[in-house]
């Protein structure tokens, strides 16, 4: 008698539990709802953002969905090594060298329109993805540097090919402390 | 909880201090330099006047090359609060505006005014401010901004903006340490000028209202010491304090820690604690801005080394080259295996890659060291001795630093509080293994700077991809709202339009009757738009299949089919021959047409029929009257569409008007209508043209009712057309 009763009021409450613990979980899985998939989010966070398409997408964005879904992870030459490494930590997967068939990692650079050679097409605003070219129709085009990706899509349709990539120079702010430090020592 | 203002008090009094954790201690080696009076050094012949010498923005230059300048001139200007001016050290002319090399570990090439000297030093016009305590403390914050002051104790903040709080002050900490070894322009300073730097305490007590002034020296300079308490001697809450001697007691951190034993928090600033802290060097700047309205174009500098013969202290036009500083401090290059000037201390200083670097407003020492001053570089394996530990003043655990930022461990190195290092140096000085572990911080800092630099670049390339992407879609939906718009008001303006048409047909058939019964012309049957000849539709629409072919044919088909069936027209007013009159119902044989269109054709060009030929007609009759060709490409502008169609009604209407008066002149002739297309538009107007010249002749009567007809047969198709069009197109 009192082993039964022991039985039933054991189910009843794992049973209760069971059922408050769902209550919960649905509740929270209704009021907590993540909308977008998270993983493209912090895959789009590790990409640099140029939206060059070298990787074959539209856009980085695009890109971070294919490797959501199982893409490689070694198509984006703009963000090298350093980019796959920790596309391979987040992904869980080992890190592979940057895929040669989309290209090569570059030092950094920004376009440059040689503007007395611009005939004002307005071809290459079309294509810069960032909005980082100035201009309008028949008007010379300028590049603002800052806003530049150094992303190489407005060099092709320019029918005049006056569109340059140069590298980006360096300045004391961007300087990384290559020399070799001053030596320090007791002296007498 | 920090440590309360009268417990502090309490402990000064009794002439104690707190003290820092770690700290190391150098040979001082200051001797070599503090023995002689600031010299002063010669007007160099070029000055070179970096535009950007604090922390901040720089300004704008306000002048030109060739421009002559006069000494405290201001050379660049600007509206925002993180600029301070730079000021032509001397008179002279400007030869150049241009990137020279820098007073920066890098050496890359920075703006730079070039001053060629004209060595008469002429002052330009001062507005001193001497009655600074009846003047309101924004004024006083100005002329010291205008001044171009900028901390000149190393970091080169803008002091008026250190010296502008939100907060109540405990404290102002005058910073006399001057820790590091060789540097004696502190020292000198206060020897020498402890009145003025006294001065420009009280200018600072006047802007932040202190409760009490703390002038921290220590106690290696005795004669400091002395000549500051002299200089103070007046002002019972301003007290000079004597710090032990430990290197580095002078950083901004451990002397409030020693003074007042409070601690910066790791992201705070010193106000935060309740304390303020200006160098010695700045107040003495500040008194010659207010008393005397200088700008600070001119700093002491210690040149000193083993290298230099006449180590000493001379007070150095900002810009000066450091070449000209050495040759007058007697540098002595053979000393060194290899040339070797630092900017600094031996513990913060970095080498010069150029002796044309310019003196500049943080430049407090040049040290040419010979190389038994200076250890070789014999960087071994890290031992885990944590003797860098112990001297750490920032508590840091120097070691673990050095691991993760060699393994660019970047995060790891962060965790561990990277950016809390004051790059002191102390560590490295300890490190048996001589391993320069600041250097390794200094990399790691830059690095994670500058990935910080490009995470904001890219989010901001992310968020412009974005937007630009959202603006291109909202563009693309507002076109075709657009369209649709403009096609709704279109098929509402036709449906009205329409009905207006079919009335005027019925009131010009009315009215057409009415006149030809009255006139008893013999047949007004032609007009009758209804009329079917039910016995050749099985023919008609065969023949509208074969016409719509060639509709789509080539438009030089087209035009010859436009010949044939001119010439045929022609031919058919001379002959005037007896025809039946045989006419299809024109709607039906429109509808066909929209349909077969909206099943083949793409395009925006669409073709009305005004009429159509039987042809079993033609087997009898040996001409055919075809109308003009009509064609109502229909344009995106409404208003295009409406001029071509009402020039297409008009030449249609010509050519009925014609064809009707051949009818009635041979009292049996009926036009027949046909249907052909044409992509140009001058094809219809040559047949308009020619009918023109024949025009003369018509009954002007009979005209304008048969005008009236095909304009509204004509206006019918081409709605009708239209409509199939945006049906398609919805």
């Amino acid at each position: 008698m009192s082993l039964s009763f022991a039985i039933l009021t054991a189910l009843l409450a794992i049973g209760l539990l069971a059922l408050i613990f769902g209550v919960v979980l649905g509740f929270a899985a209704v009021k907590f709802k993540v909308e977008s998939d998270p993983l493209v989010e912090q895959i789009d966070q590790i990409l640099p953002q140029t939206q060059c398409g070298q990787c074959g997408f539209p856009g980085c964005k695009p890109y971070a969905q294919a490797i959501a879904d199982g893409d490689e992870i070694n198509k984006c030459p703009p963000g090298g090594d350093a980019t796959i490494k920790k596309l391979a930590d987040l992904m869980g997967v080992e890190a592979k060298s940057l895929d040669a068939a989309h290209g090569e990692e570059d030092i950094k650079k920004v376009a440059y329109i040689r503007e007395d050679e611009c005939i004002g097409c307005t071809k290459c605003i079309q294509a810069c993805p960032v909005d980082a070219i100035l201009g309008a129709a028949k008007q010379m085009h300028t590049v603002i540097a800052d806003e530049c990706t150094g992303c190489d899509l407005c060099v092709d349709p320019c029918p005049v090919d006056c569109i340059d990539m140069l590298p980006v120079a360096n300045s004391t702010s961007s300087w990384r402390w290559d020399i070799d430090a001053i030596p320090i020592k007791q002296i007498g | 909880m920090q440590n309360s203002f009268n417990n502090i008090i309490e402990k000064l009094n009794n002439h104690e201090v707190w003290d820092f954790p770690g700290g190391v201690f150098p040979a001082e080696r200051k001797a070599m330099s503090n023995q002689t009076p600031i010299g002063k050094s010669s007007i160099p012949e070029h000055l070179y006047v970096t535009v950007k010498q604090h922390i901040g923005v720089e300004g704008h230059i306000i002048v030109e090359v060739g421009q002559k300048v006069l000494k405290g001139q201001a050379l660049t200007k600007s509206m925002n609060p993180f600029a301070v001016p730079i000021h032509a050290p001397t008179s002279g002319e400007i030869t150049a505006i241009q990137k020279h090399v820098s007073a920066h570990p890098s050496g890359l090439p920075e703006l730079t005014v070039l001053i060629t000297s004209d060595q008469q030093d002429k002052w330009t016009q001062l507005s001193p401010l001497v009655d600074y305590q009846n003047q309101p403390k924004m004024q006083v914050l100005a002329t010291i901004c205008d001044a171009g002051i900028s901390g000149m104790g190393g970091a080169g903040f803008p002091t008026h903006i250190k010296s502008s709080p939100k907060k109540d002050l405990d404290f102002l900490i005058i910073n006399g340490i001057e820790c590091e070894p060789y540097i004696t322009s502190d020292d000198r300073l206060m020897r020498e000028h402890a009145w003025q730097i006294r001065q420009g305490i009280d200018v600072l007590c006047h802007l932040l209202n202190p409760k009490h002034v703390l002038i921290g020296i220590e106690n290696n300079k005795p004669e400091a010491i002395e000549a500051m308490q002299v200089a103070c001697r007046e002002n019972p809450n301003y007290r000079v304090c004597s710090v032990p001697t430990k290197y580095p007691a002078g950083g901004e951190k451990q002397l409030i820690q020693v003074l007042t034993n409070r601690e910066v928090p790791a992201q705070g600033l010193p106000v935060d604690v309740g304390v303020i802290m200006h160098n010695v060097g700045t107040c003495f700047a500040i008194a010659d801005a207010i008393f005397a309205g200088k700008p600070l174009i001119e700093r002491v500098v210690t040149v000193t080394g083993e290298a230099v013969g006449k180590p000493g202290n001379v007070w150095a036009l900002i810009g000066s080259p450091l070449a000209d500083l050495l040759t007058q401090g007697d540098y002595k290059q053979t000393l060194q295996s290899q040339p070797n000037i630092i900017m600094g201390g031996p513990m913060m200083g970095f080498s010069v890659t150029s002796d044309l670097v310019p003196v500049v407003k943080t430049t407090n020492c040049i040290l040419a060291p010979t190389d038994s001053e200076m250890a070789g570089n014999n960087e071994q394996a890290c031992i885990r001795c944590s003797a860098c530990a112990d001297a750490c003043p920032a508590s840091l655990l120097p070691q673990q630093l050095f691991w993760h930022a060699k393994a660019k461990e970047l995060e790891k190195a962060q965790d561990y509080n990277l950016f809390d290092c004051i790059e002191c140096g102390a560590c490295a000085y300890v490190c048996p293994s001589e391993i320069p572990l600041v250097h390794y911080y200094r990399i790691a800092k830059s690095e994670v700077r500058i990935e910080q630099e490009e995470k904001q670049k890219s989010d901001k390339a992310r968020d412009r991809f974005e937007k630009r992407e959202a603006r291109l879609i909202a563009d693309q939906q507002a076109r075709d709202e657009k369209h649709r718009l403009a096609a709704e008001s279109r098929k509402q303006a036709m449906a009205s339009n329409g009905n207006n048409a079919k009335d005027k047909i019925a009131a010009a058939l009315a009215r057409a009757k009415a006149k030809k019964q009255a006139l008893s012309v013999a047949d007004d049957k032609a007009i009758e738009p209804t009329a079917v000849a039910p016995a050749n539709e099985a023919e008609q629409t065969a023949k509208l299949e074969a016409a719509e072919v060639s509709t789509k044919a080539a438009s030089s088909n087209q035009r010859v089919q436009a010949a044939i069936a001119r010439a045929k027209a022609k031919k058919a007013a001379a002959e005037a021959r007896v025809s039946k009159p045989g006419r299809e119902d024109e709607n039906d044989a429109i509808d066909d047409k929209d349909n077969s269109i909206e099943e083949k054709q793409q395009d925006a060009t669409f073709k009305t029929i005004t009429a159509q030929p039987a042809k079993a007609q033609q087997d009898t009759q040996t001409e055919l009257a075809i109308s003009p060709v009509v064609i109502a490409p229909l344009n995106q502008e409404p208003d295009k569409a409406e001029i071509k169609q009402a020039q297409i009604a008009a030449a249609v209407a010509k050519a009925k008007a014609k064809r009707e008066v051949q009818k009635i002149a041979k009292s049996q002739e009926l036009p027949n209508q046909t249907s052909a297309a044409k992509v140009n538009n001058t094809v219809t107007e040559s047949p308009v043209e020619r009918l023109k010249t024949e025009e003369q002749q018509i009954e002007m009567k009979k005209r304008r009712i048969a005008a009236a007809v095909a304009k509204a047969k004509a206006k019918k198709a081409t709605q009708k057309a239209v409509m199939s069009k945006e049906d398609k197109t919805l």
